[in-house]
């Protein structure tokens, strides 16, 4: 089953000052939404198989369309995360079931490797309810540069019937990042965390 | 004069709000400049000269958020503005705006000085407040050549989670490529625009 997209929200976010430094070049961060109908709203299901099957969908439509707006080849992409919000007739189930078995695979393929586990969030809400995306860097998950948060937000939804999906992808890290830890040039990419 | 910290680009395609699908999706673009509010924390009694500076960033700003949207400036049939000043600023640094940012847009847009065969002759409809960082603004959108068709009466939130701080606004330019998905409470069709003072 298709996802039933009501609407698609592609944001991009450009960091060229803070604290009155230049950031060069600027941090971008994308955001890509979509709000779909929860097939499952309203109901006790005891198989979540299409959700699954919608997040395998929009983990790819979601990632392509962050790296398009960033203008990057997907090689250039450097850190991503992952979150959902349910309307209030859905459960909370309802969001792992996109997010977390099959989003990763085309998420990936969009931004070229990702040997690093995606981070998410999810929660229950209304119309308007914001999220914090975590970011972590694609290959390496302990790049304490990339460590990031991204709020998403649909003033309209979620309705009670709908799910927010979001996707955000960037080509940088924190602007001004300066507190040590793994740097991106160490990174080994053996096995996601170094 | 004109310091920009930041640029927010956001574009929304609505495909359906629960009734029959449209051919076309509506597309909603905002795009967001956090800039340094050089009047911030007194009185300023002259502030025309930010004005004037601000110019080339309202014709900026509409060039990335045409580009954004993907459409040719004919595309575009709805649009607004708005400003969000920060705490140690007053709601008149935000007026500085209106004239910038309705300029920008009409550049872009294809604006004859009113005259036949030009574009975006309706009024730019504007909100402005003083604001936290991470306030809400509710931009307000009509038709870009006559503000009483009534298909293209919207609103769109923005926002900059962290911004404005104390010492920094937001402007905002918004625009549409058509009615709101659904539209269906008559009133003057785009398709009936006189076209000759920017109203109906």
């Amino acid at each position: 089953m298709a996802a039933d997209i009501r609407k698609l929200i592609v944001i991009v976010d450009e960091t060229r000052k803070e604290m009155g430094r230049e950031v060069k070049p600027a941090t971008r961060r994308a955001l890509a939404i979509a709000v779909i109908a929860n097939p499952h709203a309203g109901r006790y299901s005891e198989k979540l198989d299409d959700l699954i099957e919608i997040g395998d969908e929009l983990g790819g439509t979601l990632g392509r369309a962050c790296v398009q707006a960033l203008g990057i080849r997907p090689a250039q992409a450097e850190s991503y995360g992952k979150a959902a919000i349910v309307g209030e007739a859905g459960e909370l189930e309802h969001a792992a079931a996109i997010l977390h078995p099959k989003l990763g695979a085309p998420l990936r393929k969009a931004v070229e490797k990702g040997a690093a586990l995606v981070p998410s969030a999810k929660k229950m809400g209304g119309p308007g309810t914001p999220i914090d995306v975590p970011l972590g860097h694609k290959d390496a998950a302990f790049v304490r540069s990339h460590f990031d948060a991204i709020e998403a937000r649909v003033a309209d939804a979620p309705r009670a019937n709908e799910i927010v999906v979001a996707v955000a992808v960037t080509d940088s890290g924190r602007p001004l990042a300066r507190v040590g830890g793994l740097q991106k040039h160490e990174i080994k990419g053996e096995d996601g965390l170094r | 004069m004109i310091d920009v910290r930041r640029s927010l680009i956001q574009v929304e395609t609505i495909y359906h709000e629960f009734g029959p699908r449209p051919a076309k999706p509506q597309q909603r673009g905002a795009i967001l400049s956090v800039i340094a509010n050089p009047y911030a924390g007194r009185y300023e009694p002259n502030i025309l000269p930010m004005m004037e500076a601000l110019n080339p960033l309202g014709v900026d700003m509409a060039r990335r958020l045409l580009e954004a949207i993907g459409v040719a400036p004919e595309g575009i049939e709805g649009y607004g503005k708005g400003a969000i000043v920060g705490s140690a600023g007053e709601l008149e640094h935000g007026a500085l705006w209106h004239v910038p940012g309705g300029y920008g847009m009409r550049e872009v847009l294809g604006w004859k000085n009113g005259k036949a065969g030009g574009n975006a002759k309706a009024i730019v409809p504007s909100t402005k407040k003083v604001g936290a960082p991470g306030a809400r603004l509710d931009v307000p959108v009509t038709h870009i050549n006559a503000s009483y068709v009534r298909s293209h009466f919207d609103a769109i939130e923005v926002g900059v989670p962290g911004h404005p701080r104390a010492d920094e606004m937001v402007v905002v330019l918004v625009m549409t490529t058509g009615p709101r998905v659904h539209e269906r409470v008559g009133g003057l069709r785009a398709s009936d625009i006189k076209g000759e003072d920017g109203l109906r």
